[in-house]
């Protein structure tokens, strides 16, 4: 398995280390190098340039320039609202889930009798698979049986037709998800083990109050794993799809039609390719945007220790 | 109360103000343990309902108000959801694209992770900023390109186009093992060379049998992404018998008038029992991987 074995010896014989190296490091990362071309330098540049064209199931795409965007910004009715609902869904789960996660993971820092058997229980529900999570929760919030509506039933609140009123099925999809948010939890837990225990000692003798010592030492030392889960948070559910599908198809009235959903109708219903490289190209700056903003925002307010390393 | 009683129990020695103080503390880690104990069982009341449901009669599953244990236990939910669809067949569908999907990675993972943690060259600190940024791409941006792609290769209703890309690594997984090789102390690799070792030899003698815990990891994550998998089998195979489980599973709902509950969360039970099984048994690397992924990098 040795590398003369790939190449001519006396070719490899005659390069220098550094050379060797360099050939050596390339080989290596070949596999990924190509992946990298192949999977998303290639489609990256297509879904920008098929965003120019009209290209249905059969035949050949042509050019039609700017077209798909004129028709998204101008006659698409459905795009402004799916923009909002993807909007609606961001703002509600991002939040909530980093505020949940942050809050469980604090309470599981203490000191705890069985704290492997708590960090399990909020744990697990994340690796249900998603879309037996959503079947559970189509049942969980049915209506009339539904052991939710049945909880509320017991606080002598009349429960709501979850997934079948326009006001109610985006809160119940944002629910669903949140029910998965011990996989953040886990990683605020690392974080917050991460805290060297002696600034806290050392702020206890000052004289800190226990809020004054997590304001002043766990916040501030966790905006870094705040600021990334946060970052991964918001691509993530610019992208919500599966729930939908499963749970509702877009419906009541639209209301849980999201971005994907509905480009996923137009690219692998409709058959629309072109229309929808063009969704898909106007989500990814959107994206982009947003991600650049909070990455910008977070020279003030993400703390780095020894002055800023990345 | 049991719970109070035993935070006391650790009677720590320390000033005396940490004493007077001691009631307000119990009380309120009581207090943290009670909310704790309610959220925690908040969290996994949808599961044991979910296995309850299962095991249902027709009746009992839409009694009210509600019931807890089956009475009697229908096992037969099981076998039937798996004749409404073949359940079994999905099954194997969605284990053989599994199974390729870990060797590919295996295969594929650790060589990119060990040239970019320990082999010196030009351009390779760009090349890994490059990688990060690839973490961080919305995928639904390659979608329909990719598609396409696929689609002219002729792997329409063929397994490739979810296993094909394990070959040539994935960005979380390099990421998270070139972290791990980073951890190991430079002179290892460097006194391997002077020995006259390949970086091959490197590679597979030393850093991979101390890289366990980081290959189980990435393996474990291989394992949930595919299992659960549910987009690409569903644009990429509509032959119904190479169906994945995931997307098997959505037939349920689409179905719903045809079929009852306790099917459905018979079904939903089958899909979830060897992630729960494999959580079980490798509890540790699930927990310490997710943690991993949060470091910053």
């Amino acid at each position: 398995m040795s590398v003369s074995t790939l190449v001519p010896a006396a070719w490899w014989a005659r390069l220098g280390q550094a050379r060797r190296r360099t050939f050596l490091g390339y080989l290596f990362l070949s596999p990924w190098l190509v992946g990298l071309l192949a999977f998303t330098l290639f489609p990256i540049l297509a879904v920008f340039g098929l965003g120019f064209m009209e290209y249905g199931i059969f035949g050949r795409p042509t050019w039609v320039g700017l077209e798909n965007y004129r028709d998204i910004l101008t006659n698409d009715r459905l795009f402004l609202t799916t923009l909002g609902n993807t909007l609606y869904f961001v703002a509600l789960s991002v939040p909530l889930s980093t505020v949940i996660g942050f809050l469980l993971a604090v309470a599981l820092n203490t000191r705890l009798i069985g704290q492997t058997l708590f960090r399990t229980a909020f744990y697990v529900p994340s690796i249900v698979p998603q879309v037996a999570a959503v079947l559970l929760f189509v049942w969980l919030f049915h209506p009339q049986i539904g052991l939710i509506n049945f909880a509320l039933d017991l606080l002598g609140l009349e429960g709501p037709n979850w997934l079948g009123r326009p006001q109610w099925a985006k809160p119940a999809i944002v629910i669903m998800g949140l029910w998965g948010v011990g996989g953040g939890m886990i990683i605020y837990l690392a974080g917050l083990q991460s805290i060297p225990q002696h600034l806290y000692e050392a702020a206890e003798i000052d004289g800190a109050t226990e809020m004054r010592r997590f304001l002043m030492i766990t916040i501030p030392l966790m905006t870094p794993t705040l600021f990334y889960n946060l970052i991964i948070g918001i691509i993530g559910s610019f992208q919500v799809f599966v729930t939908a599908y499963v749970a509702t198809q877009g419906g009541p009235l639209n209301s849980t039609l999201f971005y994907v959903l509905y480009l996923y109708r137009y690219g692998f219903e409709e058959f629309r390719l072109g229309y929808a490289s063009a969704l898909a190209w106007i989500l990814f700056l959107l994206v982009l945007a947003l991600t650049v903003v909070v990455f910008r925002s977070s020279s003030s307010w993400v703390y780095y220790e020894s002055g800023g390393e990345r | 109360m049991r719970v109070a009683e035993s935070v006391n129990l650790p009677a720590r020695a320390g000033p005396s103000w940490r004493y007077r103080r001691s009631t307000r503390r119990v009380l309120r880690m009581s207090a943290v343990h009670l909310a704790l104990v309610a959220t925690g069982f908040l969290f996994l009341l949808p599961l044991l309902w979910m296995v309850s449901t299962s095991l249902k009669s027709l009746t009992q599953q839409v009694a009210w108000p509600p019931e807890w244990i089956p009475q009697p236990f229908v096992w037969r939910n099981y076998p039937d959801a798996a004749a409404f669809l073949p359940l079994v067949r999905y099954t194997l569908n969605s284990l053989t694209i599994t199974v390729l999907f870990v060797i590919g990675t295996l295969l594929s993972c650790p060589l990119i992770a060990y040239a970019f943690a320990r082999i010196r060259f030009p351009g390779r600190d760009f090349l890994f900023i490059v990688l990060i940024a690839t973490i961080m791409l919305p995928g639904v941006v390659r979608l329909i390109p990719t598609y396409l792609m696929f689609r002219q290769l002729g792997f329409l209703n063929t397994y490739l186009p979810m296993v094909l890309p394990a070959f040539f690594g994935s960005p979380l997984f390099i990421f998270l093992l070139r972290q791990y090789f980073r951890t190991f102390p430079e002179e290892l690799a460097d006194a391997a060379r002077m020995d006259g070792a390949s970086e091959i030899g490197i590679l597979y003698r030393i850093f991979m049998p101390m890289s366990g815990p980081a290959l189980a990891v990435i393996t474990i994550f291989a394992v949930q992404s595919q299992w659960n998998d549910f987009v690409d089998p569903l644009i990429y195979l509509n032959k119904e018998k190479m169906r994945t489980l995931a997307v098997g599973l959505y037939y349920f709902r689409a179905y719903q008038d045809t079929t009852n509950w306790g099917q459905m969360m018979a079904a939903a039970t089958m899909m979830t029992a060897p992630i729960l099984i494999l959580f079980a048994l490798f509890q540790r690397y699930f927990i310490q991987g997710v943690a991993l992924t949060g470091m910053k990098g």
